[in-house]
């Protein structure tokens, strides 16, 4: 059931809350100790919220777009009073005394959250491999990863956990797993949706975005935990998008790039597989078919992304991760002198892709170093800037494979950190430039698992890609592949 | 209590150390002052001196994961205020992070401003007119505050550490100066005029004593005539104007003495030791931070319009040094009295005195000599002008003036009520001539040592009637009516 089946069913009376989360509660204990999708599953506090969505209903109160609909949050979003711990040992048993803004909103909304989601440690990895509380399995083959950092959510949505689900992305986090799973992912323009109480990765690139099973279930999502936020001075200011008013508007007359780079055309990047190609060359004329233009484009920059990313990300995450010292909260290994404290709890604290990324960054931006590292990325940065915009002068959105491959084994890459980096080449670039970007399920690879395709757009775009997502969708129900 | 009649602050070290002969001295200053608003930089929690520790703090400036910091846009409003009056240009600017690791510091990194500035360029002069130029005056964050109890009383030998946050987060701008100044004396009247631009502008509190106004000195020497930059240590830990002037000598003479004995000083952090008087060494070069800084993600930058700067300075106050000049040239007085009266915020007072027709000159001394107090905000000027003027006309002693000044202090009011009240008639002429004619003739023996030709003897009965005569009067005579009438007498 779509969760805007059980929001109107929750909003007429015809079910009640408490039972819709019974229900999702009773397949969550059934099913996750093969998927591990949670962390932490928080029934006392979700009954307590169902219950506050039917006393509403009762009284005649409006319950919210999402009333009574379950949703999982990425354990990377602070959550008042119920630890959250960015699967690191770092943060085991820390409770935030607050909420972040994204959670204020979708209660207000009437979801009711019912746990905390499993992800790569502090959203680094693209497997959610690398968690301190071991991975999460992908439900449509528990061989196989389901993708990340946000795996634990899109796991969740794609076992049918919970019909939406809160991730983060950073440099694919959101988009590339729910390719691997099959779902619905979305990452808005920056600015789009508060940061206020996501726990920081690399600033300049998170965002939070939703997980569904349909393109509508997302927008309705994304409608209520867009807009700005004054607790976050990166938020965008009079930015109210309405992705739900557009879902109907179709493709006709508009115009589609394809970046070369990305799609298998000269210069084009290693490793895209030819049946994910096939699946995105066929989501292309799917849209041509409903009326759109399509056009080759060349973005050079795109393939210089994956680079950038691994110095500015790292280079963000070595501040932003400086405060796990084991002085005021969190893990503390005890030492003789503070310094030596500092050490003994984040080399204990932390794991080995944090540290990787944490000495990455330290060095990117150490004296001497700057220039050649740090410094060259933010000019690849505002290259790539330049060159899309020169893009979205052809085009209003551009289509690309959302992944290089379907959902690789467990195992398969977690001892060549090169292999799992190439997984985001496709996504990065929308980090970079903060434009807002969509992966929809379209077909299936050789090996019988999802494809993803991904639509962007420029900044500002977010109402477009769900738009163009929810033509792509109707044409995957339709029988293509 | 107050004593309204303490002499004048003083300063204490009035002729200017020197240094060895051929060695001149260069300083830059640092110096870091807490922004008076009412919140902290990033979060809504109070700025507040001497709150129960850990009372101000919120998830953002305890720098708690996911928090985010929001800009106190009045913080900044003051610090380009401060910066106009610097005459800096007020510029497009960024936040940046520094990195490094210390307790006290909740995200382990310090939100400041690193290339570009919201101020640069300015320039403070000097009640002598000395330039000192300004390289930058930029926005940053406060730390926590550490008391390390035990061992050694440093971080690294405690027993244990305590960590108050209230400090955290707290709004500074920290003025960096060129390295302009040569000698002590201009190192101390740069602190001290900047603290009256401080407090001119309403900026800050400019308080050494509670740590809002903190000044660090980069102190190098060269040979006389060199224009070299010699390696230069950052003295940190300087309490008070006092303790500058100690400081810089202290290390420009270790600086010298190393250069004249085939060594040189490391480039390196020293603290100032108030009580052995000297400076010591603080990190070591092998521990020299590199501080990684780059923008702050999480803040936009600030870029104040044309008329947001043309306001700020629309809306300045008078500063000291135009209210020197504007002083200087209504009294007359003396150069270092005006800058006295108008370091004390007085020459509001003082002007409006003169206005009142006092005569002006008298105005400047009186005020530095008799009304070296916290609060005169009671006394006004036409009050002020009067009294000088019932003092002058003989209408008061010099006691009585000084004992009705207290009361406007304390009071405010009228000073012709005041005396009226206390009792103090100006005394007849004819009754003061009775009484000294009585105790002359009470005390031939002394009068006849004041008609002598003994100067010493003179002066020392000239006292001993004036202090029979003030005994009888009970202070009230005249001390000038006394000794007009002692000279009539004798000639
Ligand atoms: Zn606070």
């Amino acid at each position: 059931m779509s969760a805007l089946d059980i929001a109107a069913a929750v909003r007429s009376g015809e079910r009640r809350a408490t039972d819709v989360l019974d229900e999702h509660l009773a397949r969550i204990e059934a099913g996750d100790g093969d998927i591990h999708a949670f962390n932490l599953v928080t029934a006392d506090a979700a009954r307590e919220e169902a219950e506050a969505v039917d006393a509403a209903v009762a009284r005649g109160d409006d319950p919210g777009p999402l009333a009574g609909v379950p949703v999982a949050l990425k354990d990377n979003m602070c959550t008042r009073g119920i630890p959250t711990t960015c699967s690191s040992k770092v943060l085991e048993g820390w409770r935030p005394p607050y909420d972040a803004t994204v959670v204020t909103r979708l209660r207000a909304a009437g979801a009711v959250a019912v746990g905390k989601t499993n992800l790569d440690e502090f959203a680094m990895g693209s497997s959610t491999e690398n968690s301190a509380f071991g991975p999460t399995h992908n439900p449509r083959d528990l061989t196989r990863v389901p993708g990340g950092s946000s795996g634990g959510t899109a796991a969740s949505v794609a076992a049918d956990f919970t019909p939406l689900g809160i991730g983060s992305d950073t440099g694919g986090s959101i988009r590339q797993p729910a390719a691997f799973c099959g779902v619905v992912g979305m990452k808005p323009t920056y600015g789009a949706v508060s940061r206020y109480g996501l726990i920081a990765f690399a600033s300049s690139l998170d965002q939070i975005g939703p997980f569904a099973s349909s393109v509508a279930d997302a927008a309705a999502m994304f409608d209520v935990i867009a807009g700005p936020d004054p607790r976050d001075s990166t938020s965008i200011r009079d930015y109210a998008p309405n992705a739900s008013s557009v879902l109907d508007r179709g493709v006709a007359g508009l115009r589609v790039g394809v970046i070369r780079e990305l799609s298998g055309g000269a210069g084009t990047v290693d490793g895209l597989s030819a049946d994910v190609l096939a699946r995105t060359q066929e989501a292309v004329d799917a849209l041509a078919a409903a009326g759109a233009t399509v056009e080759e484009i060349s973005v050079p920059s795109a393939t210089l992304g994956l680079s950038a990313y691994y110095l500015v990300a790292p280079a963000e995450a070595s501040s932003n991760l400086a405060r796990y010292d084991g002085v005021r909260y969190g893990l503390r290994v005890d030492a003789p002198t503070t310094g030596e404290m500092n050490t003994a709890s984040r080399t204990a604290g932390f794991g080995p892709e944090v540290k990787r990324r944490i000495m990455l960054g330290t060095y990117a931006l150490s004296a001497g170093y700057y220039d050649a590292f740090y410094g060259k990325a933010l000019k690849v940065r505002t290259m790539m800037l330049r060159e899309f915009a020169e893009a979205y002068e052809k085009v209003d959105v551009l289509v690309t494979p959302t992944a290089p491959t379907t959902a690789f084994p467990l195992g398969e890459r977690t001892a060549d950190p090169m292999t799992m980096y190439v997984n985001d080449v496709c996504t990065i670039p929308s980090n970079l430039t903060g434009h807002p970007g969509i992966s929809v399920p379209f077909g299936i690879g050789e090996d019988g698992l999802p494809v993803g395709v991904q639509v962007l757009a420029p900044a500002l775009g977010d109402e477009l890609t769900f738009q163009v997502a929810s033509v792509l969708e109707a044409a995957a129900a339709g029988g293509a592949s | 209590m107050t004593d309204f009649f303490a002499a004048a602050a003083t300063d204490d070290t009035p002729i200017e150390p020197s240094l060895p002969d051929g060695w001149e001295l260069v300083v830059g200053l640092e110096v870091h002052v807490e922004l008076d608003t009412a919140t902290k930089l990033f979060c809504g929690c109070a700025n507040q001196f001497g709150s129960e520790p850990n009372t101000n703090i919120c998830p953002t400036c305890l720098g708690l994961p996911g928090s985010l910091p929001v800009m106190n846009e009045s913080a900044v409003e003051l610090a380009m205020r401060l910066g106009r009056a610097l005459g800096c240009d007020v510029n497009r600017s960024v936040m940046a992070r520094k990195n490094y690791f210390y307790p006290d510091m909740p995200k382990d990194f310090q939100t400041t401003q690193y290339d570009q500035p919201t101020n640069s360029d300015g320039r403070v002069v000097l009640g002598d007119g000395f330039v000192v130029g300004i390289e930058r005056a930029h926005i940053e964050e406060d730390t926590g505050k550490s008391t390390h109890v035990g061992g050694g009383g440093r971080i690294n030998d405690a027993e244990y550490s305590l960590v108050d946050y209230n400090r955290a987060g707290v709004p500074l701008v920290e003025i960096v100066s060129r390295p302009d100044v040569r000698t002590i004396d201009h190192a101390k009247a740069y602190v001290e005029e900047l603290r009256g631009i401080l407090l001119a502008t309403g900026v800050s509190d400019a308080r050494m004593e509670e740590g809002s106004m903190r000044v660090d000195a980069n102190v190098s020497v060269r040979p006389h005539g060199s224009a070299e930059l010699r390696t230069r240590c950052e003295i940190k830990n300087i309490n008070s104007v006092r303790s500058l002037g100690r400081a810089i000598e202290y290390e420009a003479r270790r600086h010298i003495d190393l250069w004249t004995n085939d060594g040189a000083p490391d480039q390196e952090t020293r603290h100032w030791d108030e009580e052995g008087g000297r400076t010591t060494s603080g990190r070591s070069k092998e521990d020299a931070d590199d501080y990684r800084y780059f923008q702050e993600p999480d803040l936009v930058p600030l870029e104040p319009s044309a008329e947001t700067v043309a306001a700020i300075d629309a809306a300045m106050p008078p500063l000291p040094a135009a209210r020197r000049a504007a002083l200087l040239e209504a009294s007359g007085a003396d150069a270092s009295a005006v800058g006295i009266v108008v370091e004390r915020g007085q020459d509001g007072l003082a002007m409006a005195a003169i206005e009142a027709g006092a005569e002006p000159e008298k105005v400047v001394t009186r005020l530095v000599n008799d009304l070296a107090v916290d609060d005169w905000s009671k006394v006004e000027g036409e009050a002020f002008a009067e009294l000088i003027r019932m003092e002058s006309a003989g209408e008061l002693s010099a006691t009585q003036a000084k004992q009705i000044l207290g009361d406007l202090v304390e009071q405010g009011g009228d000073p012709a009520e005041h005396a009226a009240s206390r009792g103090f008639e100006a005394m007849d002429t004819g009754e003061l001539e009775s009484l000294v004619d009585q105790l002359i003739a009470d005390h031939p023996e002394e009068w006849a040592r004041f008609t002598g030709s003994d100067d010493g003897d003179r002066k020392k009965m000239q006292g001993f009637f004036t202090g029979q005569i003030m005994k009888a009067t009970k202070g009230q005579a005249d001390g000038k009516a006394v000794a007009q009438l002692l000279a009539q007498k004798s000639s």
